[in-house]
């Protein structure tokens, strides 16, 4: 469509390729998935599952972390670099900007996520030597926290777009794990009452709703996963994230930079 | 700046859209996933003690959360009248693990476990050992005696293992007197409704938590529902001793100066007298936990079993 | 009648300071000012008068208190009026990941430019500029000097009409000052319009048409660098032979200088024909009778004193 966004997209893209932490982080997170195997010499047949659990926590975990600690300076990096100066005095609109500082950092996590997943199912290979049926279920697990990447990042980006990026990176890490427990926010306030009760359904439903995307225990037991659920995941997951992109293009287009 | 207006009425468009959006897909998740979701956590964890160990210091915090959703696994089962509820006990077990002072936890499991569905799980003996579990943790605590007591004398029958916590527990500091004088009276009067609707009457007040409240009152209502009949039954029997026959209908009893006016039960509804003189509930299906007054064969109308 | 190619109306900007954010502080007081095509321009003033606030303000960084712009005719937050425009900011930073001929290209990306115009011009748009050799070094390791180039390559990949640049020269060596001078006159003869701002005077004087000079946020004055030298006092240099006459000469002079029988002395413009029919009676032989032009700098701090109140 447009030839700015791509290019500001790839660009980022291209700055976390070149950002030399990015691969310590990689690296540390493929030795783990590496010496899975070594887990399974606490018991036969406890292999499988052992590093599936652990192989696919760590794709999540990891790239959450990447997610966040990326994010966290996407735009306040360029407001305090003044880099973003030029950028404006050309024809970019700032949400192209901003998107496409999402669609590249999404791009990156994508990216890592498949080279991990290629080692996790490699490792898996070497454990179990054939896949099942049931292991669709694992393509499943990682097409679930890819879709948590949507949103993660489209929520930093969204804090990084009005402060500082140590506010950032706690919003964002608050919200994970509240989002986490969305589930049981909700419970919660169908138990309570007045302004209580209404609190808690605002932040029930106004926070991202991770608890839904993490099935890693059901694949690791080889379960199926229903159609319909990867279906309203992923329409949630892409809904909810475009609303955080605008609501941060609303905010940064009013801003006065520095 | 029209550009600008321009943008901002896009983006505040797709924001409302996306985000309207949003809820509608998590609802149908939530839809999905809510017959799900506690399923999974509670079958891979079956260890309280590893989430506790995994919590990290927050086990407490862990504790509510699993206490709000037993609650709400239950609460929901109970509503679409579900027979079995398999995830009571544990979620309530994981619960315990991680806080053994919550005593609401040991109080709500020894009613809802113990009772027969559908009111409840119809596990007298996972009951117990919730309870017992709860004694070891907590053992100066009168009132999980009263609980344990409880499950031994309704859904166990055991009335010597009632007698013995109830007297157990009243020994113990804050104790109500109310507990000794039921270890007393337990020797003579088990069985009775007289003492079955003491117990009631003692949970009804002591406890905190409004579903066991609820509980209790229904209890109490059928009780005295079932006392109004036995005071009927009685009644009915002195009219046929003196008249030789039994009466065609209320009227003839309150003819007969021995009834003011239509005895009604507790659901508002008048109680039918029958033709053989028996006295009948007009409908059970609003006075729950009765066993007495029940049309002959009345099974409550399952929804989940097909007519 | 071609429209300016800047035209600032009234443009403002305050920003709300204190802890409640009740008080306005001005940054910029409503400037009006515009600048034909083709025109060199200089926007001058002491540190902190509000030159980068303008910049900023028509760049679309921040935004206005009040008033607008407009930049060829249009107006001046049309993203499509970038195309034609190009920013070299103060004391400028890149993505330090990039080499130079990639950071070009990427901006060069964003203005619109097709690839093969792209690989054509980078080259040697970098050759012009002084990095012939800037290869795939990446940003990060670059000296000031070099960066300041790459700043005013970026200017200009996209051959705009409209140059704005903000201290262009600050932190540069007298060498590499140069160099950037000779850049911009180029700009100049190539018919671009170029608006730089700057404190130092020098540069301006050497290249500017004409100049505003802004103190506090405020206009101060605005003009034609001639015009503007020569409202200053005028003075003349003198050279004669026969230093005795300097006695005479005494209060009219002043910055004698001596060496043997010659005097060079400066007399101001009004007293010139005196101090000549002076040295006639003395008998000095006069040997040059040079006028000096007023600078700009005489004209810049009388209006930029601190007691000098705003002038309509």
């Amino acid at each position: 469509m447009n030839s700015r966004l791509a290019a500001i997209t790839l660009n980022t893209f291209r700055e976390a390729v070149r950002d030399r932490v990015l691969y310590n982080l990689i690296i540390f997170a493929l030795l783990l998935v590496a010496s899975a195997p070594l887990f399974g010499e606490i018991s036969i047949g406890l292999e499988k599952l052992i590093l599936v659990n652990v192989g696919l926590s760590a794709i999540s975990l990891f790239g959450i972390i990447i997610a966040i600690f990326i994010g966290i300076g996407l735009v306040s990096k360029e407001i305090e670099k003044r880099t973003l100066y030029t950028i404006l005095s050309r024809p970019v609109r700032r949400w192209e900007f901003i998107t496409g500082k999402y669609l590249g950092l999404l791009m990156t996590l994508v990216v890592n996520a498949v080279f991990m997943a290629v080692g996790f199912f490699a490792a898996l290979l070497i454990v179990t030597r054939t896949f099942t049926r049931d292991d669709a279920g694992l393509l499943v697990a990682i097409y679930f926290i890819i879709l948590q990447f949507f949103i993660v990042t489209a929520v930093t980006l969204l804090f990084s777009s009005f402060s500082s990026p140590i506010f950032s990176a706690i919003f964002a890490f608050a919200l994970f794990v509240i989002g986490t427990f969305a589930e049981d926010l909700r419970n919660f306030a169908n138990l309570a009452e007045g302004l209580t009760k209404w609190l808690a359904i605002a932040a029930a439903w106004l926070v991202p709703n991770f608890s839904a995307f993490n099935v890693i225990a059901q694949v690791a037991h080889g379960e199926h996963i229903a159609g319909q659920l990867v279906l309203f995941n992923t329409l949630y997951a892409l809904l909810y994230s475009t609303a955080a992109i605008a609501l941060a293009v609303l905010i940064f287009e009013r801003r006065n930079l520095k | 700046m029209k550009t600008r207006r321009k943008s901002t009425i896009v983006s505040v468009a797709i924001l409302v859209l996306t985000f309207a959006g949003a809820l509608f897909s998590l609802d149908q998740v939530d839809e999905m996933k809510g017959k799900q979701a506690t399923l999974e956590e509670v079958l891979y964890f079956p260890s309280g003690k590893t989430l506790k160990k995994l919590s990290l210091g927050y086990h407490s915090l862990l504790a509510d959360i699993y206490w709000t959703r037993a609650v709400q696994y239950f609460g929901h089962k109970h509503q679409e009248e579900e027979l079995r509820y398999d995830l009571l006990y544990p979620l309530l077990d994981i619960t315990t693990d991680l806080d053994p002072h919550l005593i609401i936890a040991y109080e709500f499991g020894s009613v809802f476990l113990s009772q027969p569905a559908p009111a409840g799980a119809g596990e007298p003996d996972k009951a117990v050992a919730l309870v017992e579990k709860g004694i070891r943790a907590n053992p100066d605590y009168w009132r999980l005696y009263f609980t344990l007591g409880y499950i031994h004398y309704f859904d166990r029958k055991d009335y010597k293992a009632a007698r013995e916590a109830f007297q157990t527990g009243s020994e113990k500091p804050g104790a109500y007197f109310w507990m000794k004088v039921m270890a007393a009276e337990m020797a003579q009067h088990a069985g009775e409704t007289s003492f079955a609707e003491e117990i009631w009457k003692r949970l009804y007040e002591s406890t905190q938590d409004q579903m066991v409240k609820d509980n209790a009152q229904q209890h109490l209502a059928a009780l005295s529902v079932e006392k109004l009949i036995e005071e009927l039954d009685k009644r009915v029997e002195f009219f046929r001793q003196k008249t030789g026959q039994l009466p065609s209908s209320w009227y003839d009893l309150i003819r007969a100066g021995l009834l003011r006016g239509i005895p009604i039960d507790t659901a508002k509804n008048p109680l039918k007298l029958m033709p053989d003189g028996t006295i009948q509930v007009a409908d059970p299906a609003k006075v729950p936990f009765l066993t007495k007054g029940l049309p002959p064969g009345w099974k409550k109308p399952n929804p989940h079993v097909p007519q | 009648m071609r429209a300016p190619a800047i035209e600032i109306l009234g443009l403002s900007k305050s920003y709300a300071v204190g802890f409640l954010r009740k008080s306005l502080k001005p940054a910029l007081q409503a400037l009006t000012l515009s600048v034909e095509e083709g025109e060199t321009f200089g926007f001058l003033g002491p540190n902190g008068a509000g030159k980068t606030t303008t910049l900023k303000l028509l760049m679309g960084i921040i935004f206005p208190t009040s008033g607008s712009a407009r930049i060829l005719g249009q107006d001046f937050h049309d993203p499509d009026v970038k195309k034609q425009i190009g920013f070299l900011p103060e004391q400028p930073y890149f993505y330090d990941y990039l080499s130079a001929p990639e950071l070009l290209d990427y901006y060069a990306q964003l203005c619109g430019m097709p690839s093969e115009e792209r690989r054509k011009k980078i080259p040697a748009l970098l050759e012009r500029v002084g990095l012939p050799d800037a290869g795939k070094t990446h940003l990060r390791k670059f000296s000031k000097g070099m960066l300041q180039r790459v700043g005013i390559a970026q200017a200009i990949i996209h051959d705009p009409k409209v140059v704005f640049l903000d201290e262009p020269m600050s932190g540069l060596d007298p060498l590499g000052r140069r160099e950037i001078r000779e850049l911009i006159q180029e700009l100049k003869d190539q018919g671009k319009t170029v608006f730089f701002s700057t404190h130092i005077l020098s540069d301006a004087e050497a290249l500017c048409d004409r100049v505003a000079v802004i103190h506090k946020g405020e206009l101060r004055g605005i003009g034609v660098v001639e015009d503007l030298q020569s409202k200053t006092a005028a003075t003349s240099e003198v050279v004669w032979q026969g230093s005795h006459a300097l006695a005479s000469a005494g209060s009219l002079v002043s910055e004698t200088h001596t060496t043997g029988e010659i005097v060079r002395a400066v007399v101001a413009a009004h007293d010139l024909d005196m101090l000549l029919e002076k040295l006639r009676q003395q008998h000095a032989q006069i040997i040059s009778v040079t006028p000096v032009q007023g600078t700009l700098e005489d004209y810049f701090v009388s209006h930029t004193s601190e007691t000098e109140q705003a002038r309509a």
